[in-house]
Parts: structure tokens; C-alpha cells; sequence
């Protein structure tokens, strides 16, 4: 599942075919690799490459135009002591702290929910999953006029007199962040819901129909055997979810655009802003280059006990 | 005996018939209100698309419309005034739609042979490139951007959308290689051998054995592709600008500014422009839509 389902692969190299060749020529016989050579120079270029430049550039003294002075994590402790940095560093933990349990929590039940030989469940699971397809864009400005203290959900529940009812998280300082959360819960929850009914669907039934015989309950076969049993896709759907939330750009934009002032700020529209906004090139790389670490402390861990699971249960 | 041990577990089916009755209707209907949560944020906006502005303004967003009319939408298609040029959003659907298209089909068919290429034969540093594409995948893109910005600029594709073209196929590679890569490693490798010892070089196999079997692969990229790419705004936004950017950034230009008279049934018909296409592929491609996402959603 996921990322997992490459990395089994990338253990598995094994029974290719070595001694046979492709052909006579010097061409022939090197094809395969010739073959990867584009986008080997295009990745080393555009991606490893461009990183590089990345991280040089927030080391040096770029400006308004790029700077390539040397002046060692001078920038990057700039950043670190702009109050405007800790707010986005701060909205993160906030952010994707909720996000993950949120939409790990809902995805679960819907998984459950839908798990239970329903009729529908097609069509079901496609309503839920659809705004995975959808861009942030779209579904941000959709959330942004529902929670529009005016015009949305607010003045709808005056409509229906609850006069005193208040809902301007959207606007507040304080409460924006939220906002975001929500947005994001109802993009991503389908997906998670996809990742646990597909390991639901994996699990070995007799097990519970045994417990079932000597009369466990229903929700202690859950909480006992079945939700232990979901380990891995826990893992996984917590990996996604990080890595997601690390990302998150667009939603902010379309649904707060980093407001109201700079309560919504993420490392992401911080990035955005510095290095193309106010011109301040160095300082925005330095925050690119503190995404990148971030997510490298998520996905090298997850990539490499990925690698030494598949491994043992090869060996063994 | 072994049908008793397949059965699958089926907690609604224990207890009393009035139970099962109780919890198969509290089931449906926790699932019925999620559907309706998780429909409503599209619907609302497309109702709005129906509903004259003064009605809007009075009522609020949700609501349900009155008439059925296209005259917004024939609006938002053709003459809403975004960003200064009043062609509508088809301008920036053409955009996005000349972007998405190509890329996804360059990315696709390069993935496609590497795939190939990273599964069934062996070389020097294979494990290498095959660890390196799949680190690329999960980079955060705010660290080419300023690079990106900087080579467009000197090969003059900035702000043109063949330099999007250029971005996101460079992009989708990584994604494409490794769908296809996994997807060949299931062919088997005695089939390879046989074709070989039978005379037929790389491409040959390609063709003869491998493309005839990559359909299933093919949609799940092109559906992975082409609802990403049409669906990315930060790419679009940081190298282009006015009237040569993606519906994405459009949709931001007219909902994010605070200033000025806001249309907002004209706004709500242009936002669902830009959300059918990648709808309509996942309505159409739903599995394959699954597919590619439980295997490479990290983006």
C-alpha cells in the first residue's frame, strides 16, 4: 500500500537476467541503461541539482537577485529568529497534529462503517473519495464561503433562528487555523477510509469468527483483534498524512490565504512569500530548505523500515 | 468446512433480528450523513451558480436556487473579467488544458519505458537510480521553484505555458517510473528470457511483450497525471502570470481579492469549470483513480 508497495519491489532486484545480452553492438548491449540516461541527467539537473542550489542559496547573500557570497547559516539563523517563522513552524505542529488524528480517526470509522457488508458501498465510497480528485483550490473556496461568517453557515443558522449563533472562526485570529484543519479532514479523510478498508478487507476472517464463538463482543473484537491487526495501515496513512500536511500550500491559499494577518501562515506560504513576494531570495530558500529536512526526517525512516521489514520476511 | 472458515466476519449479523435491525439502520444512516457532508461543499457551489447575486447576498450561500438558468455560466465561460482581461475562464481552462494534455502524455510514455527499463533489466547502479526517482518523489517543490524560476527565465519560457509543460513533465516522471516500474516487475521474468533466447533485443520486447500488457499501468497514470497536474496551482503561479495561468491560479485571482463587487454566481459556475474535468476522469476511472492513489499518493 502506498509507498510500501514500491519499496518490496526495490528488494525484490534479484531474479533479473544478467549473463544475456541485448545484442552485439555496443549500443545494443548498453540500451537499458542508455535508456534511463535522459531522465537520469533530466533528475540529476532539475531535481538533485536544483536542491543543491536551493540549499547553497540559503547560504549565501542573496537578496532581491540571487548572491552567491558565502556566509555559512548566517540567513538561516535570520529565519529562525523572524517571529513570522516561529508563527508558520508553530501553525505546522497545530495543523498537522489535528489533521493527522482527525482524518486518521474518521477514516478509520468510515472504514468501518463501510466494512459492514452494506448495500451501496460502491457508490458510498465513491462519495466519500471524491474530493481527493479535486484540487485544493476548488475545495478551499467552496469551504471559504461556507464558513463566511455573512453568508454561510453562520447566517444560515440565523435563517433558522438561532440569532445569537456565532461562527467566524474564517475571520478569527485565533480559530483560522481550524478552518484549515477542516478543509483538509474533508479532502483527505477519503483516502484514508481507501487505505483501512483495503487492510480491513485483508485480514483473516476465522480469526474473529472464533471469538466470535466464544462470545466476544463486537466492539472487543474491534478493539481486541481487529484495529491491532491494522498496524501497518495506521503507519502508513500517518506517513501520507505528514507528508501531506508538510506540503499543504494551495488549501491556505484558497481558504485563508495565510490570514487573517499572518495567523495561518505555514512553512509553505512563507516560502512563497519571501522568496518571491518581498524579493528576499536567501531567507526563502533557507525556509525550503527546512521543509526539506522536515520531510526528509519523515520519509527516510519510513522509506528504510519499509526496506528491512520486506527484507526479513524474505529471509525468514 | 472450508466455506465456514471463508466466511467473512459479519458483526451486524449477531444478536436478535431487532438488533440487527437497530444497528444495520444506525450504520446507514452514519453513512448516509457522511456522504451528505462530504457532497454538500460541491453542491452548494453549484447551486449558487444558478442563483441572481441580490438573492445571494440576501439569503446567503446555502440555499436552494429558484430557477435553472445558464446565464452565468455562459458568463463565467466567456466574459467574466479576470485579472484585467475580460475573456472569461475558457482562457484559463485552454491554458491549463494545453499544459495538463501534453505533459501528461510525455511523462507517461518516458515512465512508461523506464519503467520497462528499471524492471526487467539489469545494469551498474540500478538500485541507485531506482532509490534516487523514488526519493524525488517526495522532495517538497519549494525547493526547485527558485532554480525553476531561474532557468525559465534564461531559456525564455517564462511565464509561458510551455514551461509548465516542462516543469510538470520533469515532475510526473518520478511518479510514472515508479507506477510502471512496479507494475512490470509483475510480468515474469521467464517471459523476458524466452523472448530473448529467441533473439529479440530491448525495444522489441518492449513492444512485443511488455506494451501489449501496460494498459491497466497506462490509465492508472494518465489519471494520476492528468488530475494532478490539472488540479496544481503553486507551479502556475509562481511561473506564469495574467492571462497565461492555469484555471487554478484564476480561481484564486477572483476569489482572493478582497476589493471590489463580488459575482459570486458567475465566481461559483467558474469554480465548478475548473473542477470537472479531473471529476469526470475519476467518475469514469474511479478504480484506476484507487489504484493510483493507494500506490504513490504521497506527492
Amino acid at each position: 500500500m502506498a509507498i510500501s508497495e514500491h519499496l518490496p519491489a526495490a528488494a525484490k532486484a534479484a531474479p533479473k537476467p544478467r549473463t544475456l545480452r541485448t545484442g552485439t553492438t555496443w549500443v545494443g548491449r548498453n540500451l537499458p541503461w542508455l535508456t534511463l540516461l535522459p531522465t537520469g541527467i533530466l533528475g540529476a539537473v532539475f531535481i538533485y541539482g536544483f536542491i543543491a542550489l536551493t540549499i547553497y542559496t540559503s547560504m549565501s547573500a542573496s537578496k532581491l537577485i540571487p548572491d552567491y557570497t558565502f556566509v555559512g547559516f548566517e540567513q538561516w539563523v535570520k529565519l529562525w529568529s523572524m517571529r513570522r517563522w516561529g508563527i508558520a513552524v508553530n501553525n505546522l505542529f497545530v495543523f498537522s497534529g489535528l489533521f493527522i488524528a482527525i482524518a486518521t480517526v474518521i477514516g478509520l470509522v468510515l472504514a468501518i462503517l463501510l466494512d459492514q457488508r452494506i448495500r451501496h458501498e460502491g457508490t458510498i465510497r465513491t462519495v466519500i473519495l471524491y474530493p481527493m480528485a479535486l484540487s485544493f483550490i476548488v475545495t478551499g473556496t467552496a469551504w471559504k464561503w461556507i464558513l463566511n461568517p455573512g453568508l454561510g453557515i453562520e447566517s444560515l443558522l440565523h435563517d433558522w433562528g438561532f440569532v445569537e449563533a456565532q461562527f467566524d472562526w474564517l475571520v478569527r485570529r485565533d480559530r483560522a487555523i481550524y478552518t484549515v484543519v477542516l478543509a483538509a479532514v474533508w479532502q483527505s479523510s477519503g483516502f484514508i477510509m481507501a487505505i483501512f478498508l483495503a487492510s480491513l478487507r485483508g485480514i483473516d476472517p476465522s480469526i474473529m469468527q472464533s471469538a466470535m464463538m466464544d462470545g466476544a463482543s463486537t466492539w472487543r473484537i474491534y478493539r481486541r483483534i481487529i484495529i491491532p491487526q491494522l498496524r501497518p495501515a495506521f503507519f502508513t496513512a500517518v506517513v501520507i498524512l505528514l507528508h501531506m500536511a508538510i506540503k499543504s500550500y494551495d488549501l491556505v491559499i484558497a481558504l485563508t490565504n495565510g490570514g487573517p494577518g499572518t495567523a495561518t501562515d505555514l512553512p509553505s506560504t512563507f516560502m512563497y512569500d519571501y522568496a518571491f513576494d518581498r524579493s528576499r531570495i536567501a531567507i526563502g530558500a533557507a525556509s525550503a530548505t527546512m521543509m526539506l529536512f522536515t520531510i526528509a526526517a519523515v520519509i527516510v525512516p519510513y522509506l528504510y523500515s519499509e526496506l528491512r521489514s520486506h527484507n526479513r520476511s524474505r529471509t525468514s | 468446512m472450508a466455506d465456514t472458515t471463508h466466511q467473512s466476519f459479519d458483526p451486524l449479523a449477531t444478536g436478535s433480528r431487532a438488533r440487527q435491525t437497530r444497528s444495520r439502520s444506525i450504520v446507514y444512516l452514519l453513512l448516509g450523513l457522511f456522504a451528505l457532508l462530504y457532497l454538500s461543499p460541491l453542491v452548494i457551489i453549484f447551486m449558487n451558480a444558478f442563483r441572481p447575486l441580490e438573492e445571494i447576498v440576501r439569503e446567503g450561500f446555502i440555499s436552494l436556487p429558484n430557477m435553472l438558468s445558464a446565464t452565468y455560466w455562459v458568463e463565467a465561460w466567456s466574459t467574466f473579467c479576470i485579472g484585467g482581461t475580460c475573456e472569461g475562464v475558457s482562457r484559463y481552462f485552454s491554458n491549463t488544458l494545453l499544459m495538463t494534455v501534453p505533459a501528461t502524455i510525455l511523462s507517461t510514455a518516458i515512465g512508461l519505458v523506464n519503467g520497462y527499463a528499471l524492471s526487467k533489466w539489469r545494469f551498474k547502479g540500478d538500485t541507485w537510480v531506482f532509490g534516487l526517482i523514488t526519493l524525488g518523489v517526495f522532495m517538497p517543490a519549494q525547493m526547485t521553484l527558485l532554480p525553476w524560476a531561474f532557468v525559465l527565465g534564461k531559456i525564455g519560457l517564462s511565464n509561458t505555458i510551455a514551461g509548465l509543460v516542462l516543469v510538470h513533465t520533469v515532475q510526473g516522471i518520478s511518479f510514472t517510473t515508479l507506477f510502471c516500474r512496479n507494475y512490470f516487475l509483475a510480468v515474469p521474468d521467464d517471459l523476458i528470457k524466452a523472448a530473448r533466447i529467441d533473439g529479440a533485443g530491448f525495444w522489441r520486447i518492449f513492444r512485443r511483450i511488455m506494451l501489449p500488457l501496460s494498459p491497466p499501468i497506462l490509465i492508472v497514470c494518465v489519471i494520476w497525471q492528468f488530475t494532478g497536474i490539472w488540479n496544481e496551482f503553486l507551479f502556475g503561479t509562481v511561473f506564469t502570470s495574467g492571462s497565461n495561468q492555469p484555471i487554478t491560479s484564476a480561481i484564486v485571482a477572483f476569489s482572493g481579492s478582497g476589493t471590489g463587487e463580488r459575482h459570486y454566481n458567475v465566481e461559483a459556475a467558474s469554480v465548478i469549470f475548473a473542477a470537472l474535468p479531473p471529476l469526470f476522469i475519476y467518475v469514469i476511472g474511479g478504480k484506476y483513480f484507487v489504484r493510483g492513489l493507494t500506490s504513490g499518493a504521497v506527492k
